[in-house]
């Protein structure tokens, strides 16, 4: 139990000192907490429609993070060819809450759909050839990639808010974005309350919860198990389509942010454990906090360590596997 | 037979085809075979092959001659000792953390290793560049290859047949066999007192082994390193030349990279603009979709084709003629869901 040990006191070590600097500087502190709290909640988002797939199909979809990107060059692309808003300040008008939420349901609906058409064409018929299944979204996130740079260029753009909301909120005496605090944060809250309510509550999410233990027996016992699939393939879909448009309006949409955010799902599973809505929520905290902390508090004085903060990423990913090879609330398949 | 033809190689094509497409299908092979080893004796589909050898690359371009990076100025050659033991060494640690997963959780905590080593490339200027590191000084033997590609083609190819050999070899030492017993079953190993978490984090050892030779050869191939050639895509390249060739199968390594590398190098010149979605520009989509195809219509790959359809005519003319070829070639028919940990 050694490393067990150790790990607890480097935790230790690493609270101590993010302390001392939260009270050496504490409006400082509180920023960055809301950094990467924020993070953390387009994190969630993002894994929760990941893991969720993967807990009831055993299929890692690594075209998850192109169906993210995607959403967010369709919602961009709406906001401009239909309302006319753009980035520019002298020509382009400015977005209403409407030219934001129509854009906004349109790619979330397409996305759902691609993903379910995507189950249906080439998943379906390889059930339970994870290795397979990974390899087929694997090409299709190769190919959606390449298309995405033919079709909408390899500039980073961003989904405008709308300009009634305001810029910023003030919580605790410091100003803070208003869209990543209120409406990113909120938006996680809810779909997570909604997706809790459907899983535990619904007779849906009882098949769901049930499929998750044991396939063969749910169908045995007269549950259309391939609507299921289909309807969960749907959910997490719909999921990665949201977080896009959210992720386009409160960062950017640019090449590559499909690979990060496939990144950011499998590490908020690999934390919290497969097919955990829980773990997904717990994951997407600690990677948010933890990317958030190291960007600044790797600070020693003379030495600045901040360039390295991606390491401390992986000593979470390896510290994690060395005492829960599952993750926090994984169990064997 | 094929040895003898690719030494030859040099008389019958021209300079520009040798290294474009020959040199580039050697090295990238060898890192494909490191891949196939992993898979077809491990039962380990790792993504993590890029990652370490960027590792290499990365490790051998700061320590010699070269603009960019902290330009230590050793010889090159124990520069590229330095870089393949530092690159197993960080293989070894990966695979100390990830032997204790199976099957896609495995493929995907070695992703996050090739992401995570890309983004550290990325983020620390002073070990990459800015940009990257270029004109790294190669061993006097190998000289510059866009003056003289021969030798560097010659180097590939010894480092292949090496490594293939190599590869061959290990699979029939006590070590490979007690490997390819924890692919089929690891819990009956287990109970006959393997240690199977330390003989997957040694193959995966080995594994990197063999992928820093193709991170040394990359350098040299094109005299500098940045962390965008290591980016994903370049981490799924390297699985969809090995998935292209045959996952189970090593002699795929190098035929999936000679069929890459002369896609890669013939669509930008052939291929027609079709819209936006097709045209010279568009190689990824299209090596996307041959690996799609593969993936779905024959999980053996290239080589398992070429192998149901000389099985077949064998078959039909003279019945069942002895197979040779891998051991571990016969039992596993493409794509199969490995034994999970009990």
């Amino acid at each position: 139990m050694a490393p067990g040990i150790l790990l607890a006191l480097l935790g230790v070590a690493v609270v101590a000192w993010i302390a001392y600097n939260g009270v050496q500087n504490g409006k400082l502190f509180w920023v960055v907490t809301l950094n990467g709290i924020t993070l953390a909640a387009l994190f969630f988002v993002v894994a929760a429609g990941f893991t969720l797939i993967f807990g009831l199909m055993r299929v890692v979809n690594m075209a998850h993070g192109s169906l993210f990107l995607l959403a967010g060059y369709i919602a961009f692309t709406l906001q401009g060819t239909l309302y006319g808003v753009s980035s520019n300040l002298l020509s382009g008008t400015p977005a209403t809450v409407v030219s934001w939420i129509v854009p906004l349901v349109v790619a979330t609906i397409v996305i759902g759909l691609a993903g379910v058409l995507m189950q249906q064409v080439f998943l379906r018929w390889n059930q339970g050839q994870d290795l397979r299944q990974a390899l087929i979204t694997i090409a299709i996130s190769v190919i959606l990639a390449d298309q995405m740079v033919a079709h909408f260029g390899g500039i980073a753009e961003s989904i405008q808010q709308p300009a009634a909301w305001p810029d910023s909120v003030t919580v605790l005496g410091v100003h803070y974005g208003f869209f990543r605090l209120v409406v990113v944060v909120g938006a996680a809250i809810v779909i997570g309350g909604l997706l809790f309510l459907v899983i535990k509550r619904t007779r849906f999410g009882m098949i769901i919860r049930a499929g998750v233990d044991d396939r063969s027996m749910v169908s045995a016992l007269g549950v259309n198990i391939q609507v299921v699939f289909a309807g969960a393939f749907l959910i997490g879909a719909l999921l990665a389509g949201l977080a896009g448009v959210l992720g386009g309006t409160m960062l950017a949409v640019q090449p590559g942010n499909d690979s990060a955010f496939l990144l950011d799902s499998l590490i908020v599973v690999i934390i919290g454990g497969m097919g955990s809505l829980g773990g997904a929520a717990i994951g997407s905290l600690a990677l948010g906090l933890v990317s958030s902390y190291s960007n600044v508090y790797l600070n020693f004085g003379t030495t600045d360590l901040t360039n390295y903060s991606i390491l401390l990423t992986f000593i979470l990913v390896v510290a994690m596997l060395a005492v829960r090879p599952l993750g926090l609330f994984g169990r064997p398949a | 037979m094929l040895v003898l033809f690719l030494a030859g190689a040099p008389s019958v094509f021209d300079s520009f085809t040798l290294s474009q497409i020959l040199t580039k299908a050697l090295w990238l092979g060898i890192a494909a075979a490191s891949l196939i080893f992993l898979s077809s004796y491990g039962g380990m589909i790792s993504l993590g092959q890029t990652g370490i050898y960027a590792v290499a690359g990365f490790t051998m371009a700061n320590l010699v001659h070269a603009a960019g990076g902290r330009n230590l100025g050793w010889d090159p050659w124990a520069a590229t000792a330095a870089g393949i033991a530092v690159a197993t060494l960080f293989g070894v640690l990966c695979g100390a953390i990830a032997s204790r997963s199976y099957g896609i959780y495995f493929l995907m905590i070695t992703l996050a290793i090739s992401v995570i080593v890309f983004y550290f490339f990325a983020q620390v200027t002073t070990l990459s560049g800015y940009g990257g590191i270029r004109s790294v000084t190669p061993p006097a033997v190998i000289g510059n290859p866009v003056i003289n590609p021969l030798p560097l083609y010659y180097a590939a190819l010894v480092a292949s047949v090496l490594v293939y050999v190599g590869i061959r070899y290990l699979a029939r030492t006590p070590f490979g066999l007690a490997l390819q017993g924890i692919r089929d079953d690891p819990a009956r190993m287990q109970a006959l007192g393997f240690n199977v978490s330390l003989h997957r984090a040694l193959a995966f050892g080995v594994g990197a082994f063999i992928a820093s030779i193709a991170g040394i050869l990359s350098v040299w191939y094109t005299t500098q390193v940045s962390p965008g050639g290591i980016n994903l895509a370049q981490t799924i390249n390297i699985l969809v030349i090995a998935v292209i060739g045959g996952l189970y199968r090593l002699e795929g390594a190098w035929v999936g990279a000679a069929v890459f590398s002369t896609i890669d190098n013939y669509s930008r010149l052939w291929m027609p603009n079709v819209g936006d979605w097709l045209g010279p520009d568009r190689f990824e989509t299209v090596i996307g979709v041959i690996f799609l195809v593969i993936v779905l219509a024959s999980p053996g790959g290239l080589v398992g084709i070429w192998e149901s359809v000389w099985a077949r005519r064998n078959r039909a003319g003279r019945g069942p003629t002895e197979s040779s070829g891998m051991p571990a070639a016969e039992e596993v028919d493409g794509v199969v869901d490995h034994p999970a940990a009990v």
